[in-house]
């Protein structure tokens, strides 16, 4: 053993990256009376979850602009209410807008209904569909928030989590578990079109299942990837679908605030350089500005490809590791913008009283199956889908009196534009505002300041590589027992007492704290015995 | 056997592969087999026709690899006429006038391969080796009836147990492999491998052929397999020429039908499958003659077998609905061209064998995916992915001595154009599109023109009867595969109707000249008679 | 392309002929040639035994330009190659080669080869085989060039008790105080050559290293200057033989390579294969190296082995048996040959645990063919020592004049 090694570990675990994950997990570490030191590269907590001020006295949710899927499990554990978390809203409904005519309004949460502008066979098609997908939700579930089995080996605990998921599949009954495998690999624009004839509705619930993720509803696996959104949801109970008073930011602050009360130091403005490595074991990490820190296990938050091929790098790799790390689709697909609004936008078809709802512009599966292709050759959509908020009708502290956010998460925006973002960057704000104006005539007016955030600028912001709010693409070949690569799906990886944490891990982004809380648990449950 | 009211054990719908495959081992086992087609000659998509002079045109199905040895072997169909060669070779052109070949020779492949890409070239091997791979895994479960994952019949847990351990026979990593190839987009696959385009368009061809996805689309790296999971005299992958033209392996499955004591009955459409007290009696043609049978075989896609051939009233709403629910889009067209010479392709240096396999012009995934992009919007593509062939070149039955047949396979072609019906005008524009895009790579094409038939899936689905045109009977999507083809709880070549079943490409494994499906199916039929397979 | 490559396209020809081409046909009496790499080759000159005994009694020049070369050089070139091979190669002095296998992430061989260490951060690599996909997928994360080189570089085997004479012949002077596995640039008669103490015969020998335009006039001048020594081409044949008795392993035939195998079980190790010396655990890590650790904590299943096996028939592809009878299959034969100069019936086996402890017994299945009358024996087969022929005059620096 050589020096490095044998010196006095100062802590039991480092944990790279102060956003949700990395938060969460330290709170376990810590809970679980682990000495823990979080790392965070910028100035301030939260990564992609954060409050930011995007305007003289205007702040938005930066990055993940609604929490959604966060286990009320979680919330409770770590008593997250008790270190500040305020709701502003929540199951906050959806509003589907139309190009003309009236808004369709879909409730946030409880027996699922719908208002506006579809007849009564989608009306009634609707309630019995969410409630089809709501049993598969609850059987996903657990998958979701459990760490995935690996296949094909002998241990009695992969075994056992394979055995359960097939249980609880069979206890469906026998015709939910036959439409359960045959949709589960399906795409969910040809799912939609068996079930509704609205084209608002279908594209609603279009949209939903191709939101972060790098397809257009007509792939395959995009019902997959509704069913896991649905299935976090199910997990997140009431709090699905809510604004934390005060943005994202308070969600990482009541996290930050459980780790600290658990004894986990925290410090800021502290990017790591590389893991150290001594004896084939991860042992601590070296920061940018040369100081050198000693753990008996890191974690790192951070996404899979900077996590095995900046802080740790393929020398300590094998080559076909490397490889699928390195051939990991990560390239981000949405772009945010915030517009710092002199009042409230008017928006046509909506009722004054549902602006605060999650507004979806994705009239039919065709609009956003359209907005998709431009995407597939380096362009942005012409068209693109926008889910929007306007978190200051539930949280006015967010900007000054009587002023308004409007924060949207826009599909299409490839994070390879050809041509470079550079040149496009402001004409296609302007396309966004222009297309907001449609919908609310008068917006442009309104408009004091705007900010659009595309991948690239994601990228530099979090620290994500490619910007994708996932880290990993949310694909069937990039899920569950695969996720990120096979070799590292359970959180441990090839290097001993290295751990991931992150949105690469299963099950992806989106303020989950998932990712972060099993990994702890992982570390504390120790390498596997051989 | 058969029962005094019935004229026959059984009775087969369509005379195309599968049908006649099906009748086949039926009629080996003994039973009495009628085999009713309803156009004036055999074949179903599997045919050779003489449509311009002397020329002999493959006019559906146009590549055998699929079709399963042990079928050939146990139906003795060589001894009945059928012989394959394989492809000499195969290649794409490129818009800027280069082109990328595949040859045989491996170390001619590799330094062609290695004319655009020196890393691509050996990147290939490991290609190889993980198609090969999976082939592997699959093969197997080809002439297998698939497991009911909900059904507690010692059967099915027999089954489901012998897939699972298959399965994890492959190990973890290869199961892992094995996971994601399944759910990989073609494009995606081929970046793991190739660095160089012309290399990824050559070999993502074969995942969008007769499929509505496009390269992009999760699911298509197993459209892939699809294509490569036929084998050769043992050479995994291998394309071939039937010698006669596709229509020679109906033609050698007919002989062997009539051998084993079966009969075929050519121009007798079938109007009406009888049913009572839910179980199918036997059918009834369009001109009101009754056929009584045991029981009936269809050989007709799910879609045309129960929503037009059986009465609604015998099936449950359920079951209608999820029958409603296959999707069954046709995506390819195709044109059959009678040439007074052999093309000359200037980007294919002379001596090259590589025009004697599978021709193609589309260079780059882009331009497949944006092929796609007009079929998603109810158009023919502007700029079609073709695989095109000159099986005259090998086979010198198909052509007058001199004169040439060209086969030209289109992707993608919409059975319901955006713009309105088909008619013979945008059936033409159609056929214009092709032939520009073959011109630009041929200057003297166009001039050799005789004769050609272009076939729309509309056309398709009015001759062949595949509806909407789909050439594999049912689009082989994840939904759609294994226990899910046609329908979850109707995968097992039964149907709700007893002794009604299906045994063509519309159930496990699915389309292609493949024969796996119509052998299933008669296996299925004897073990519920108790009778052993020959 | 250099100009000793063919002419005619590739669809037409698939196989090179080496820059050693014209000379070696001349030579061929039985025309009898084999594909290696991508080149034609010699198999077989005149007769495969008397080629032989020029590589154990005089002096043998075998063509091994169709030897995969690749330079790798940049900053990372050490770290690279150190993380791609199991032996240490922080070691490895500039003007030193070493023997080397590399493994894939299960610990399984994909290839072995020879890496000569040029520069300070430049190196070449000779394996038999095309690797640039995985050498290039090994380099992701590292600043290190990667191309290869074999079209550039003519090679030739100068291997026998002679051979250090031949080239003192050839006026390579200081040619003696070249050590085992050093290797040094020359002049001679007008010639730059790189010439290096290596090989695959197990006996005192050299390879050497020429611009492909001296092709012709390099294998001219050795053949002059070898006349009185014994010298003689020979193909792969006799090399084959040479390369049992020095017990040196064959890719595709002793072992597969882990990264082309389709079926599950059928890679080997380098434990498995009986080289764990080039295996070293403390230098760091290496691609491999967590799987072959646990390989050695588990014990191996299987094992490489040498056989001395009872009569004089080659027990080629054996199955070999722990009894008699043949009901209890313990592996079977990858090599076999009977060794002119041991004067034994050899073999190189895979046999599964515990069948490979030295002077273990067991039974080979060979099949006789007398005139077609075919007849199955049981032979009595012991594990011996490797290699079976290991002269001393392979290592004494300098070289005697033999």
């Amino acid at each position: 053993m050589n020096a490095v090694a044998t010196a006095r570990a100062a802590y039991d675990c480092i944990v790279i990256g102060g956003g949700h994950n990395g938060l969460a997990c330290a709170a376990y570490l810590a809970r679980a009376g682990r000495s823990v030191l979080v790392l965070e590269a910028a100035d301030r907590l939260g990564g992609a979850a954060l409050t930011r001020e995007f305007a003289p006295g205007f702040r938005v949710s930066a990055g993940a602009h609604l929490l959604h899927q966060m286990p009320a499990r979680l919330i409770e554990e770590l008593a997250l209410e008790k270190h500040g978390l305020r709701w502003a809203a929540q199951s906050l409904p959806t509003a589907a807008l139309a190009p003309d005519g009236a808004a369709l309004l879909l409730s946030g949460s409880g027996p699922e209904s719908i208002e506006g502008p579809v007849d009564r066979e989608d009306t009634e098609g609707y309630a019995r569909f969410m409630a089809l997908m709501q049993r598969f939700a609850a059987v996903m579930n657990p998958m979701l928030e459990a760490v995935p089995p690996r296949l094909g080996t002998e241990r009695w605990a992969d075994r056992l989590s394979l055995m359960r998921l097939g249980w609880r599949i069979r206890r469906l009954g026998r015709r939910d578990m036959r439409e359960l495998l045959r949709i589960a690999g399906m795409n969910v624009y040809d799912l939609l079109k068996e079930h509704f004839r609205s084209p608002l509705l279908q594209g609603a619930l279009g949209f939903d299942a191709v939101l972060g993720t790098n397809f257009g509803p007509r792939a395959p696996g995009t019902v997959m990837t509704l069913l896991y959104r649905l299935a976090a949801q199910h997990g997140a109970g009431a709090r699905a679908l809510a604004l934390p008073a005060g943005g994202l930011g308070a969600v990482a602050d009541a996290l930050a605030g459980a780790a600290r009360a658990a004894g986990a130091e925290i410090r800021l403005t502290a990017p790591v350089a590389r893991v150290t490595v001594a004896a084939d074991r991860a042992c601590g990490v070296t920061l940018q500005s040369g100081e050198s820190i000693a753990a008996r296990a890191v974690v790192s938050s951070a996404d899979p490809q900077t996590s095995f091929l900046g802080l740790v790098g393929s020398e300590h790799l094998d080559t076909a590791f490397v490889r699928r790390v390195h051939h990991l689709r990560t390239r981000g697909l949405a772009a945010k913008l915030h517009l710092a609004l002199d009042g409230l936008p008017k928006f046509s078809g909506l009722p004054a009283a549902a602006h605060g709802a999650r507004l979806l512009i994705a009239p039919s599966l065709d609009y956003v199956e359209h907005a998709y292709n431009h995407s597939k050759y380096g362009a942005h959509s012409a068209a693109p889908a926008l889910e929007i908020t306007m978190p200051t009708l539930s949280d006015p502290g967010l900007a000054p009196t009587g002023k308004h956010v409007l924060s949207a998460i826009v599909q299409y925006a490839p994070y390879e534009l050809t041509g470079g973002w550079a040149g496009q960057h402001e004409a296609f704000a302007q396309q966004l505002i222009d297309q907001l104006e449609r919908h609310a005539p008068g917006l442009r007016s309104l408009v004091r300041e705007r900010e659009l955030l595309t991948p690239p600028d994601m990228e530099r912001e979090f620290r994500i590589s490619g910007g994708h709010w996932h880290h990993v693409d949310l694909a069937l070949d990039q899920f569950y027992a695969v996720r990120p690569v096979p070799g590292a799906t359970q959180h441990r990886t090839p290097l001993p007492g290295f751990y991931l944490c992150g949105a690469g891990c299963h099950p992806g982004g989106g303020v989950m704290g998932i990712a972060g809380r099993n990994a702890a648990r992982q570390i504390i449950a120790g390498e596997p015995a051989q | 056997m058969t029962r005094e009211s019935e004229q026959y054990d059984a009775i087969v719908i369509g005379a195309g592969h599968n049908g006649l495959v099906a009748a086949c081992y039926l009629a080996r086992a003994g039973l009495s087999v009628q085999v009713l087609e309803r156009n004036p000659h055999i074949g179903g998509a599997a045919v050779s026709r003489q449509l311009y002079q002397n020329f002999t045109y493959s006019n559906c199905s146009y590549v055998c690899s699929l079709l399963r040895p042990e079928i050939m072997r146990t139906l003795e169909l060589p001894r009945f006429g059928l012989q394959i060669i394989p492809y000499d070779g195969g290649c794409t052109m490129m818009q800027g006038g280069g082109h990328l070949a595949l040859y045989d020779n491996h170390d001619a492949l590799r330094r062609e391969i290695a004319r655009h890409s020196k890393r691509d070239a050996e990147a290939y091997d490991r290609f190889a080796r993980d198609m090969i791979r999976q082939c592997k895994f699959i093969k197997p479960l080809l002439m297998r009836e698939p497991p009911d994952p909900t059904s507690f019949k010692p059967r099915d847990i027999r089954e489901l147990l012998y897939l699972g351990g298959h399965f994890n026979r492959l190990g973890e990593e290869r199961m892992y492999d094995t996971l994601r190839f399944w759910t990989m987009s073609i494009a995606d696959f081929l970046d793991e491998y190739f660095e160089s385009e012309i290399v990824k368009a050559h070999m993502a061809g074969s995942a969008i052929i007769g499929t509505a996805l496009g390269p992009r689309s999760p699911g298509t790296a197993y459209v892939l397999l699809h294509h490569y999971m036929g084998d050769i005299d043992d050479t995994v992958g291998a394309w071939g020429f039937a010698r006669g033209g596709m229509g020679a392996v109906t033609k050698a499955l007919a002989a062997s039908l009539q051998a084993s004591g079966g009969t075929i009955r050519a121009s007798a459409p079938v109007e009406r499958i009888l049913v009572r007290n839910g179980r199918s009696v036997g059918v009834a043609l369009a001109d009101g003659e009754e056929i009584k049978a045991r029981l009936v075989l269809s050989n007709m896609d799910v879609k045309r077998t129960f929503l037009e051939t059986v009465e609604a009233s015998e099936l449950s709403g359920d079951f209608l609905r999820r029958v409603r629910n296959f999707k069954i889009r046709g995506s390819s067209g195709k044109l059959n061209i009678a040439l007074d010479g052999l093309p000359t392709f200037p980007a294919i240096p002379a001596g090259s064998p590589s025009t004697r396999g599978d021709m193609h012009v589309t260079d780059t995934i882009e331009m497949m995916e944006r092929a796609y992009d007009d079929w998603k919007d109810g158009a023919w593509s502007r700029a079609p992915y073709i695989d095109m062939l000159i099986p005259s070149q090998i086979d010198p039955t198909m052509a007058p001595d001199g004169k040439h047949y060209m086969s030209v396979f289109v992707q993608y072609c919409p059975y319901q154009l955006a713009s309105g019906p088909w008619d013979a005008a945008k059936r033409q524009a159609f056929g214009d599109t092709v032939i520009d895009t073959i011109a630009r790579h041929s200057p003297d094409f166009k001039s050799l023109i005789l004769h050609a038939e272009v076939r729309t899936p509309f056309d398709l689905e009015n001759e062949v009867g595949l509806t909407e045109g789909n050439i594999f009977q049912g689009e082989l999507t994840f939904d759609q595969l294994l226990f899910n083809r046609p329908i979850p709880g109707c995968a097992q070549y039964r149907t709700p109707l007893r002794g009604l079943y299906l045994c063509g490409s519309t159930t496990h494994p699915g389309g292609g000249v493949m024969g796996a499906p119509g052998a299933n199916a008669a296996r299925a039929v004897l073990r519920d008679l108790r009778l052993a397979a020959t | 392309m250099s100009d000793s490559a063919g002419t005619a396209p590739h669809y037409t020809r698939p196989l090179l002929p080496t820059p050693f081409h014209e000379r070696a046909r001349a030579l061929s009496q039985v025309d009898s040639f084999v594909p290696w790499a991508g080149y034609t080759t010699v198999d077989v000159f005149t007769n495969a035994g008397q080629e032989y005994f020029a590589i154990r009694n005089a002096c043998s020049v075998y063509d091994l330009t169709p030897m995969v070369k690749y330079r790798i050089a940049g900053p990372d070139a050490g770290r690279y190659l150190n993380r791609l091979v199991t032996r240490d190669l922080r070691k490895l002095r500039v003007n030193r080669v070493s023997y080397c296998v590399w493994c894939n992430d299960a610990g399984n061989i994909i290839d072995d080869g020879t890496v000569f260490r040029l520069g300070e951060t430049e190196y070449r690599l000779c394996t038999a085989e095309r690797q640039l996909d995985w050498l290039l997928d090994s380099a992701i994360g590292f600043d290190v060039q990667l191309s290869e080189v074999t079209e550039e570089i003519a090679a030739l085997a100068l291997q026998g008790p002679t051979s250090c004479a031949v080239l003192k012949k050839l006026g390579v002077t200081g040619i003696e105080r070249l050590k085992p596995f050093e290797f040094s640039c020359f002049d001679a008669t007008g010639m730059r050559l790189m010439i290096s103490r290596t090989g695959f015969t197990g006996d005192l020998g050299y390879e050497l290293w020429a611009d492909p335009r001296q092709a012709n006039q390099l294998w001219d001048a050795l053949m002059t200057a070898g006349r009185s020594r014994g010298i003689r081409a020979i193909g792969s044949r006799a090399l084959n033989m040479a390369r049992i008795e020095a017990g040196f392993l064959m890719p595709n035939i002793d072992f597969v390579s882990a990264e082309g195998t389709v079926r599950v079980g059928t890679s080997r190790s380098p434990l498995e294969l009986g080289l764990g010396w080039l295996v070293d655990f403390d230098k760091g890590h290496f691609t491999g190296r967590r799987a072959l650790q646990e390989q050695m904590r588990q014990g191996l299943q299987r094992q490489l082995i040498g056989l001395d096996i009872a009569g004089n028939k080659p027990a080629a592809n054996a199955l070999l048996y722990a009894d008699r009878k043949g009901q209890r299959e313990i592996g079977s034969v990858t090599s076999a040959m009977w060794s002119p100069t041991c004067k034994r019936n050899i073999a190189l086996a895979m046999v599964d645990a515990p069948h490979f402890a030295m002077g273990t017994t067991m039974w080979a299945e060979v099949y006789l063919s007398r005139e077609l009358v075919w007849e199955r024996r049981m032979c009595k087969a012991q594990v011996v020592d490797k290699p079976f022929f290991a002269p001393e005059r392979r290592r004494v620096t300098p070289p005697g004049d033999f």
